[in-house]
């Protein structure tokens, strides 16, 4: 199955019943299968809006009238998503953000490419605040993280960004779908806008004159983002027991890697994988632990150093970082990715 | 004694923040009575815009959920299409919806979402201190077309309603204004129409209502009304723009 069908398929068992985006490759499947999907799926709600800028607002109203509700794009896109994305952190709104991303900045091209990882853990918006940013590296994890997501996201009130890249939207893999949720099955809320009836009204806002209760409600989102960043780290961590020299890298990059490391595991180099699956919150805590192993880390990502910059605070001046980076939508072979690794491990007389 | 007057129960309790004189105070005044009437309190859901009228979720006993400026169509069309059975309405002003809002609203009410607009116009940004508007018309002095508006400086304004008439799937629109006690009765007759029309499930609809803003226009309050009359509604004509009910064609 195809990457961006995987994610509209999922979605849909997640119980996702509403999609609102506007066209941009390499992300097109995604609206093609949900447009077509939701026509035959009860309550589904599909509409190809006139803009990036519509189509995460009209997120934010179906989310506040309580669905579950994604929307998807690339890079361009996205960047026009932000506004949207800020009021969906301040007003506390779940919702699912894919990015098939690719060669940037500007129009750049339909190429894979990682360069949106500042914009995406960042918050990208105006404001302080955090996406739940989750990188997945293969079919199946489009579908397991995809699903998650929509949990995530009513989990915490916020919304959460599926960072992939223009290969795995269009790489085809076999992959085994998580099972439907009844609508009627999803946990209540408490807060959404359905009409006063029975209740006292309530109103979702982000305007907060008053600057102590802005203050206040900065410091309600940094402790949900201090719970988040306490119980929602994941991380794969592959041949790193014995390892001398340590990989990192995430999404398309990490499996690239990862066949360069079963390369070169092969001359007999110890070298391992650590793979955040979460870029927010960041696996830092385990990234520290490697140092009382390991000095040496590598960090490959598909841009030109972004990530690179969370491992060096991760690991506080302890041990040496070096960066292969490579932008613009350029795929390095894992043959590519070996040579340098092995180059450095002999440069640093590690073997 | 009897009573023969008093605040709808669909507005709060909360003194409104309006200036003296504002429009807006009437037309949430109005709406809370049209809500009242139809009985829809428990189903309603407004949205309010950035603008003068941001904190209208203090004023109305209704769900109401904020939009950024110029998003509310966007945010109408979700909510809308999420709960159909409940009536949803977006308040916005001339910049929201005639400015950063007209790709949202314009395309909304093409494809014929079935929620109401009340667009409230007074030519100019009130909030943010008076600065000229997609409204405004040639010749008004604002604080950013200095000496009145001129169209070789700062081009023509735009008739939002008019352009918002000829898209098929807008069902009702209407232009009135808050400068006398008949043209408030109307626009009271308009928004109450507006209501019937989404949900009867006919598309979209819209009421422009004309309103004085006396602090950013330097006038008194009854000459801000008498400028309404004499000057802004010969630019913006009052009356039904468009009416696929098939009711007469004046709702009045």
């Amino acid at each position: 199955m195809r990457g961006n069908h995987i994610v509209g398929e999922s979605a849909i068992r997640a119980g996702c019943r509403f999609y609102f985006g506007y066209p941009i490759t390499p992300q097109n499947e995604i609206p093609e299968y949900m447009a077509e999907r939701l026509s035959k799926v009860e309550g589904g709600v599909f509409v190809q809006a006139e803009s990036e800028v519509a189509s995460i607002h009209m997120v934010i109203g179906a989310s506040m009238a309580g669905a579950r509700v994604m929307t998807s794009s690339s890079g361009p896109g996205i960047s026009l998503k932000q506004e949207g994305i800020s009021f969906l952190s301040a007003l506390e709104l779940p919702a699912v953000i894919v990015n098939m991303s690719r060669g940037g900045p500007g129009l750049g091209n339909i190429a894979p490419s990682q360069s949106d990882y500042f914009q995406a853990t960042r918050g990208g918006g105006h404001g302080d605040y955090r996406n739940i940013v989750l990188a997945p590296n293969s079919g199946q994890e489009l579908a397991d993280l995809t699903y998650n997501a929509f949990n995530l996201a009513d989990k915490y009130r916020t919304p959460v960004i599926i960072l992939g890249d223009g290969m795995l939207g269009q790489m085809m893999e076999p992959v085994e779908l998580p099972p439907e949720i009844p609508i009627k099955k999803l946990p209540p809320k408490d807060w959404t806008l359905t009409g006063a009836k029975g209740r006292p009204s309530r109103f979702i806002r982000s305007l907060i004159l008053d600057p102590f209760e802005e203050e206040e409600h900065n410091w309600k989102l940094m402790r949900k983002y201090e719970r988040i960043t306490k119980d929602e780290v994941r991380y794969e961590a592959y041949l790193t027991e014995d390892a001398r020299l340590i990989l990192i890298a995430f999404g398309i990059a990490a499996r690239i890697a990862k066949g360069a490391i079963k390369r070169i595991r092969e001359e007999g180099l110890k070298v391992g994988l650590l793979r955040p699956i979460t870029l927010w919150p960041f696996p830092n805590k385990i990234i520290k632990e490697f140092t009382k192993k390991v000095r040496h880390f590598i960090v490959f990502e598909m841009n030109m150093g972004q990530m690179v910059e969370d491992v060096k605070l991760s690991l506080e001046g302890m041990g040496e970082v070096h960066f292969y980076g490579r932008p613009g939508g350029v795929i390095p072979t894992p043959l590519e990715v070996a040579r340098v690794i092995t180059s450095y491990y002999y440069q640093k007389r590690l073997g | 004694m009897k009573k023969v007057f008093s605040r709808p129960k669909s507005l709060k309790t909360t003194p409104f923040h309006y200036c003296p004189g504002c429009g807006h105070s009437i037309l949430h005044r109005l709406i809370g009575e049209v809500i009242d009437e139809m009985n829809i309190q428990d189903r309603t859901i407004g949205i309010p815009p950035a603008g003068c009228a941001v904190l209208a979720y203090f004023y109305f006993d209704i769900d109401m959920g904020e939009a950024s400026h110029g998003r509310a169509a966007a945010l109408a069309t979700g909510m809308k299409r999420a709960l159909p059975d409940r009536i949803i309405f977006t308040y916005q002003g001339d910049g929201d919806i005639a400015a950063i809002g007209t790709a949202e609203t314009i395309h909304a009410a093409a494809r014929g979402e079935n929620f109401t607009t009340f667009f409230i116009n007074n030519g100019v940004y009130g909030m943010t201190g008076g600065q000229m508007a997609p409204t405004t018309i040639i010749g008004q002095v604002t604080t950013t077309s200095p000496g009145g508006r001129m169209v070789s400086r700062d081009g023509n304004p735009i008739n939002l309603s008019e352009m918002l008439a000829v898209a098929k799937g807008s069902a009702y629109i209407e232009r009135t204004s808050l400068s006398s006690p008949a043209n408030i009765l109307k626009t009271k007759k308009a928004i109450a129409k507006a209501f019937r029309v989404q949900m009867e499930g006919r598309g979209f609809s819209l009421v422009e209502v004309l309103s004085p803003c006396p602090t950013n226009w330097k006038m008194e309050p009854v000459e801000a009304c008498r400028w309404i009359d004499e000057v802004m509604s010969k630019h913006f004509l009052l009356g039904v723009l468009k009416d696929v009910t098939g009711d007469r064609k004046d709702a009045h």
